[in-house]
This record gives C-alpha cells, sequence and structure tokens, in this order.
C-alpha cells in the first residue's frame, strides 16, 4: 500500500498493492473538490441581485452543490470555484433575484 | 437495551403458528430495530405480525411502510448503514422487483435478513411454492439457507443476525421457505425465554459496523467510483471471499445453537440415510423434508437409499458434495423446486452440483429433476418411484423412458398427453 497525490494540488490518494490491504467496502473522509474545480464546466453564472433579495435562504437549501453561503439575515454568496450554473437557485427563488448571465460562448 | 413489555413470564414457551407467524417472531425475538414492509401474498403476514408486535410494544423496532419492494430494500440500506439490526420479507415478484437493491445491500456489506416465502414468477400467475424467485437472485452476494420446517424458520432467523454481522462475514442473508406449504401451515414452535436469546444474540455494536457506519458526527463518502485501473475487481474478490469464508462461521453458529438451545441443524447440509446409500436425491426445501418419508419406506424394503438435504446453496456446499461423490454412492438425482431456462439441465442447482462431478474420483450416474413448479404437490409415492427410477438407472442403465424426460431432465408430472 502506498500514498500517492493523483495531481499536485489533488488529495492524497491511497494505492493498495494487495487485496488483503483493502477496507471491506469503498470509504473516503470528505474531501472538498477532490474531483477539481468544477466551476470551470459552467455556462450559464448565477448572479444574485441584493437588492430584490429577501434573504429567505431558499437558493441555499435547494443548490445540489452547496456552494451557496448563506447566513441568516444576509444576501447569500456564491462560490464561483465550484458553482456549476445548474440554475436551479435562479428557477426557485421567490423573488426572481438570481439571474443566469451567460459566460462564455 | 430498549425494555420492552413481557406479555409472559420469560420462559420458554411453545406456540401453535404459521411458518410466517416463525419468521416474525424470529424478528422480535433477534431484537430487530428496522422492519421495512411491503405487502405481497404470500409472505404479508409476517409484516402484520410485526405491525401488531410494534403496536403492542412487544417489538422496540422502527416500522416503515414504503410504497415498493424496491423501496423497502433501499430503506434498509439507509437503517442498516446506521448499525440498525434490519429485516424484511418478501415473496416473488417482490423479491425480483426489489433485486438491484438487494446487489447494494451485500456489496455495501450490511447484514440484513429478509425471509422469502417462495412463489412462482409471473405468468403465468402464481401464488404457490417454488423456489425459482430465490433462486434467479442467487448470484448478487446474499447467504441462502432454506428452512424445512416452522422451527427451523424462527431458529434461523435468530442464527442468521449472528452469522450475518460477524466481523469476517458481514453479508446479508435469506431465509427461505415455501409459500402456502411453509408460510400458511401451522405447527407448535418452541420460543425460548427471551433472556436466552439475548444471551445467544447480543445486539449489535453500538457504534455501528466497523467497516460502515452513517454518523453526522463523522461524515463519510461511501460507495465512490473506481476507474477500471482501481481496486472494483478487488472489491468484488473480497465479496466472494467473504461468502466462502463464512462456512467456517455458519458451521461455529448451528454449533453454539445446538449447545444454547439444544436442537441440531447439523451444518451446509443435512444427510439422511446417506451413509451406505447407493442412490440419494439431492434436493432442498420442505419437498426435500418430505423425500425422508420415501427413503424410510424404502430402507424398510431394504433398498439402500437416502436423502442429501442442502441447507445453504450459498455459499455452496462443495466440500459436503465432494464427499458425498466419493462415499460410495452410484447414482445421484438432483432435484429442483425452481428453474434455469437455457442452462446445461433447467435447474439451477442440478447444474452447479453436476459442475462438481469432475472433481470426483468415482464416476456416478446422474438424472436431473425439476419438480413441484407453481405449488404442484409432489407425493411420497412420486419420490419413492423416481428412487426406484435411480436404482433402474444404476442396476441397468436405464433411464426413464417417460415423455416427461426432456432435454436430459426429468419434468416430474409435465402433462404429456398420455
Amino acid at each position: 500500500m502506498k500514498k500517492t497525490r493523483s495531481k499536485s494540488s489533488g488529495p492524497k490518494i491511497t494505492v493498495y498493492t494487495s487485496w488483503k490491504e483493502l477496507p471491506c467496502v469503498p470509504v473516503s473522509a470528505p474531501s472538498k473538490g477532490s474531483i477539481g474545480e468544477t466551476g470551470d464546466w459552467r455556462t450559464f453564472k448565477p448572479e444574485i441581485d441584493g437588492e430584490q433579495c429577501n434573504k429567505c435562504g431558499i437558493c441555499y437549501i435547494y443548490c445540489p452543490d452547496g456552494v451557496i453561503i448563506f447566513k441568516e439575515g444576509s444576501v447569500p454568496s456564491i462560490d464561483y470555484t465550484y458553482c456549476k450554473g445548474c440554475g436551479i437557485c435562479s428557477v426557485k427563488c421567490p423573488k426572481k433575484a438570481i439571474t443566469m448571465i451567460r459566460e462564455r460562448q | 437495551m430498549a425494555k420492552i413489555k413481557k406479555t409472559l413470564k420469560d420462559k420458554e414457551q411453545t406456540i401453535i403458528m404459521s411458518g410466517n407467524y416463525a419468521s416474525a417472531w424470529g424478528a422480535k425475538c433477534s431484537r430487530v430495530q428496522v422492519v421495512s414492509a411491503y405487502p405481497i401474498t404470500p409472505q404479508t403476514t409476517v409484516v402484520e405480525k410485526l405491525s401488531e408486535f410494534v403496536d403492542k410494544k412487544e417489538l422496540d423496532a422502527n416500522y416503515v411502510r414504503v410504497e415498493s419492494e424496491h423501496s423497502v430494500m433501499a430503506s434498509l440500506v439507509g437503517g442498516s448503514m446506521t448499525g440498525a439490526r434490519t429485516f424484511t420479507a418478501t415473496s416473488g415478484q417482490g423479491l425480483l422487483y426489489m433485486t438491484e437493491m438487494l446487489h447494494w445491500v451485500s456489496s455495501s456489506r450490511l447484514p440484513v435478513v429478509t425471509t422469502i416465502a417462495s412463489r412462482g414468477i409471473a405468468p403465468p400467475w402464481n401464488i404457490w411454492a417454488e423456489y425459482t424467485d430465490i433462486l434467479s437472485v442467487r448470484d448478487c452476494g446474499w447467504i441462502i439457507q432454506f428452512a424445512s420446517t416452522h422451527q427451523e424458520i424462527f431458529d434461523s432467523v435468530l442464527m442468521s443476525y449472528k452469522i450475518a454481522e460477524d466481523e469476517g462475514v458481514m453479508l446479508p442473508y435469506f431465509i427461505v421457505y415455501g409459500g402456502f406449504t411453509q408460510s400458511h401451515t401451522s405447527k407448535p414452535v418452541r420460543i425460548p425465554s427471551q433472556s436466552d436469546i439475548d444471551g445467544f444474540l447480543p445486539p449489535p455494536p453500538k457504534k455501528g459496523w466497523a467497516h460502515l457506519n452513517l454518523d453526522p458526527e463523522r461524515p463519510v463518502t461511501h460507495g465512490n467510483l473506481l476507474m477500471p485501473t482501481q481496486e472494483y475487481l478487488d472489491f468484488r474478490f473480497l465479496i466472494h471471499d467473504s461468502m466462502m469464508k463464512s462456512k467456517k462461521v455458519i458451521k461455529r453458529t448451528i454449533s453454539e445453537f445446538k449447545k444454547t438451545f439444544g436442537r441440531n441443524y447439523s451444518g451446509l447440509v443435512e444427510k439422511y440415510k446417506c451413509k451406505d446409500a447407493e442412490a440419494v436425491i439431492i434436493s432442498y426445501g420442505a419437498i426435500a423434508e418430505q423425500s425422508k418419508l420415501a427413503v424410510d419406506e424404502l430402507r424398510a424394503k431394504g433398498k439402500k437409499v437416502g436423502l442429501f438435504k442442502l441447507r445453504y446453496i450459498r455459499p455452496f456446499p462443495t466440500k459436503e458434495l465432494l464427499d458425498l461423490f466419493d462415499s460410495g454412492v452410484k447414482v445421484i438425482g438432483i432435484a429442483d423446486r425452481g428453474t434455469a431456462f437455457g442452462n446445461p439441465t433447467g435447474g439451477p442447482v442440478s447444474t452447479e452440483v453436476m459442475s462438481l462431478l469432475h472433481q470426483s474420483k468415482r464416476k456416478i450416474k446422474v438424472l436431473p429433476i425439476i419438480w413441484g413448479l407453481g405449488g404442484r404437490d409432489v407425493t411420497v409415492d412420486e419420490q419413492v418411484n423416481i428412487f426406484n427410477q435411480l436404482i433402474r438407472i444404476k442396476n441397468k442403465n436405464e433411464y426413464p423412458a417417460e415423455k416427461s424426460m426432456q432435454h436430459g431432465s426429468l419434468w416430474l408430472g409435465l402433462k404429456t398427453g398420455a
């Protein structure tokens, strides 16, 4: 068994040399961004209009990737390193405060 | 451990009950913690009885009602992953419906126990005893044990958790019995005192299973993607390896059960008068149990016959069968109460048994048999007749001439227009 890094910036990956060393099932501790900066996948980018926002937090609840940062009473912010631009937040916002802006052709 | 309402003094009792109720009592006495329920004939009264136990506070379990068998098994994946002792029951079409999830359970190495009241596969619609339902999922990584008596159904549930939750095993477990023939008939069943049962079967570990435990305090990702160059093949090998190694645990548990409760379940197989037998029927289930009567009838006439009953088909009792082949038996009839269309014999277990014959030094004649499909009755007389046919094969090399011999197998009772 040896530990290596998949890329210079990636998390440590354990490489097993024998089946006898394997755990029973594939289980790993959570790590952020282990598959890379998925924000690169985006075509449309969500932008929150702070004026329209009523700070309900619905966008935060619905975001499937958990990239919306929300503190009660504040306008949420979005982690664009990992936001894939799926648009669910924009569809769900009751105030229509989130617009999907095309980022690239 | 949760206090349960004691309806009777904590001592052994004998209750007349159906096979299904024996299964429910087994789950209750095993102190299962999550039951996921969906009805299907002929198992429905298992989950109904369990709902009664939970309602009367005789069983402290989370009783989950879902909308399909697929969800039954999916919900037990969730329950089991938190370290809970989980249980359900199903039959026929229901088992097939949850097939995708069966793989999820065994590949996650979760010790779920499920009892099956076997019924015929549709179409044609048929709710009566035959084992094609369980046989068609025999390779998915679950331990599969047949229970031939009502007492055995109850006792098997207790033993199943002990085997499945063993750290060296960690595999799910099926207990199988015949729809209606066993599920709906009633027999006296001895229920030991709960404290004796608790002594035999301790609760699951408080910290959850060692290899996989969902805990909000310590989140994990499970079931990660593995590339072809990574260890997918190796993880799959571990399942087969653990199933093979479970044979030792099974035998040890049966022996412990005998010491604690006095009832002896032999091992992976049960041999009835096979010691000097020249003609043996190899089969499984209550229909095999019945053929002991045929053996007795023929033994009384001096015929050297025996019954070799498979209690487990997964893991497959390879060593026990090889010992039988080398014991001096001349002819074997392998009877399947289920089908495997297009395989060499048409019967799932007969083909698997025959695959071992090349390892034997002796030349043994074989008659594959398919019987009892869709709950069609097989009488003791018919079983006596099969033994006589085996003896004719041994003595005169004369295979049955009936039109029910098709593609090399005897399809007992096939309507041939005679």
